[in-house]
């Protein structure tokens, strides 16, 4: 056998291991979520709040943890997106100093990499300066700045792959920075940009430990956003460390709850932004 | 016959390089003037310096005055897009925008608020894109994505894209060079037919085509004007050595 011919084997061997990796792994978790949570899962777990001694497995739902990740990483992703998009624009449109922009850059992802129990940390402290209670609106401020800069870095790095031509061929027609921003690199950078926020808003639902001091666990679902509101990573983690089975595996279909929703939003991002890239220049 | 655009000791650096040196320049209204020189001889620099193109890179800085019908367009509170607005560009790659094609053309008629009742839009679009010999072929694929046109079809696409905005000047860098033979004559063809109605500036490195299509030539070398005049004279009587040395293929 020749040497070219041993690499080329080397090379699709790691290839074949990376992909089953990612493959198996991915498949581990679903089987290993359904398997335990299925059984556990029924029609009154969706639709129905705890009731008095469902932690020791008597009846009741999760609809509170539910309908609570879905306000609080629907409501952060709404804030994040308020602050990210702009940001990200105007690293790309206005800034004419590159250094400014690099600095900025670098802030985000360093803030990406801080831990998220950081953030609750860091949360929680601002909410006691600010004589707060655990709340949704809490909850919701904490996860907003860790979507923050996935979300921001995201479709900067979507923006930043616009190519100049199309831009000049904008300008071109007169168009100004504001409408070349709004009406072409936004549009081109469309499918890209859903797909940024849905990362975020993924990542957002997922999350316990910024949501554990500052928003709080109730029963209730919250009907302002001051109150404390449940999150389903949570009632995973608090089910999860109670002695009974019956509860243990509620907590494994909490889990397949959140699983679901999760894979809904990456597929769902993947079906709107092949729709919406329609009209972008590839 | 007064010139359409007049250079004036106009200046250009980028960073520390001298890009256009002491250019003084007048381009007669409603014909062809070609800019020919060798790959770095400032050509497209002076190009993009007349719809004010220079500006969208922050290290560029110029001096000297560019006037348009005797209007400065650096002047101060000459609106940028206004400028552009008169100076239509026609790119070395054709880059539509991420729309339909309908709406591609119909872009800057909106931007520019040229159709305020929305129905003579349609007119208009169907005006241009038979005024750059597009229409017969996209007639029925209107609100298809621009992209699925070949590049040749998407040049003109940019072509009527441009002539949309109703301009003056019609500027071309090159916008042949990534076109095939048969789509490179489409839009030479299509030059020739709106001479009469624009002052066209075209940027070219191709000798026959410079020869082909000019009415005014214009040979650039190193960042200066060499010489300038009718193409019977540049091409069969240059004055310069260097002229005669690129009309030779020496360059």
């Amino acid at each position: 056998m020749k040497k070219s011919q041993i690499e080329e084997g080397i090379v699709k061997g790691f290839m074949l291991l990376s992909f089953s990796l990612v493959v198996c792994s991915l498949g581990f978790i679903l089987v290993t979520v359904i398997v335990k949570g299925l059984p556990a899962l029924n029609l009154d777990m969706l639709i129905q709040t705890p009731k008095g001694g469902y932690y020791l497995g008597k009846e009741g739902g999760i609809l509170n943890a539910i309908v609570g990740s879905l306000y609080l990483a629907g409501g952060a992703t709404l804030l994040a997106l308020v602050f990210s998009l702009p940001i990200a624009l105007f690293l790309k449109t206005y800034s004419r100093r590159k250094w400014w922009a690099d600095y900025v850059r670098l802030s985000l992802d360093i803030l990406w990499g801080i831990p998220s129990i950081v953030y609750g940390a860091f949360g929680f402290t601002l909410m006691l300066a600010l004589g707060l209670r655990a709340s949704l609106l809490g909850g919701i401020i904490v996860l907003a700045l860790l979507e923050l800069p996935i979300m921001t870095r995201g479709m900067d790095e979507v923006i930043r792959r616009m190519p100049i031509d199309m831009e000049e061929a904008a300008y071109a027609l007169g168009a100004t920075r504001f409408e070349t921003a709004m009406h072409v690199v936004l549009r081109q950078m469309l499918p890209g940009i859903v797909t940024a926020i849905l990362l975020a808003f993924g990542r957002g639902i997922g999350d316990a430990a910024s949501v554990l001091f500052t928003a709080g666990y109730t029963d209730r679902i919250p009907n302002s956003l001051l109150r404390p509101v449940a999150s389903l990573p949570l009632a995973v983690f608090f089910q999860l460390g109670t002695p009974f089975p019956e509860v243990q595996n509620r907590a494994y279909a909490a889990a397949l709850v959140l699983t679901v929703i999760i894979l809904v939003v990456s597929l769902g991002s993947r079906w709107l932004s092949a729709r919406m890239g329609r009209y972008t220049i590839k | 016959m007064e010139p359409h655009i007049q250079v004036r000791d106009l200046n250009v650096y980028y960073e520390k390089i001298h890009a256009l040196k002491d250019i003084d320049l007048e381009i007669p209204r409603h014909q062809i003037t070609v800019i020919m020189g060798p790959s770095g001889c400032g050509k497209t620099t002076l190009l993009k310096s007349l719809n004010r193109f220079l500006e969208l890179n922050e290290s560029t800085r110029m001096s000297g005055n560019i006037l348009i019908d005797g209007e400065d367009i650096y002047a101060l509170g000459v609106d940028v897009t206004e400028v552009r607005k008169k100076a239509g560009l026609l790119a070395q790659h054709p880059f539509p925008l991420p729309m339909s094609i309908y709406d591609n053309v119909a872009y800057g008629l909106r931007i520019h608020g040229m159709c305020p009742n929305g129905r003579s839009v349609d007119a208009k679009v169907q005006h241009y894109l038979l005024e750059a010999g597009l229409w017969e072929e996209v007639k029925d694929r209107l609100h298809f994505p621009a992209t699925g046109l070949s590049v040749g079809q998407q040049q003109r696409l940019c072509l009527a894209r441009g002539l949309a905005i109703e301009p003056e000047i019609l500027l071309g860098d090159e916008p042949t060079s990534a076109l095939d033979p048969i789509s490179a004559q489409h839009i030479e063809n299509r030059l020739m037919d709106l001479k009469n109605e624009y002052t066209i500036i075209l940027v070219t490195h191709i000798l026959r085509q410079a020869k082909r299509l000019a009415d005014y030539v214009v040979f650039m070398y190193l960042g200066k004007v060499i010489e300038s005049g009718l193409p019977g004279e540049i091409f069969d009587n240059p004055q310069e050595e260097r002229t005669l040395a690129y009309l030779e293929g020496q360059f």
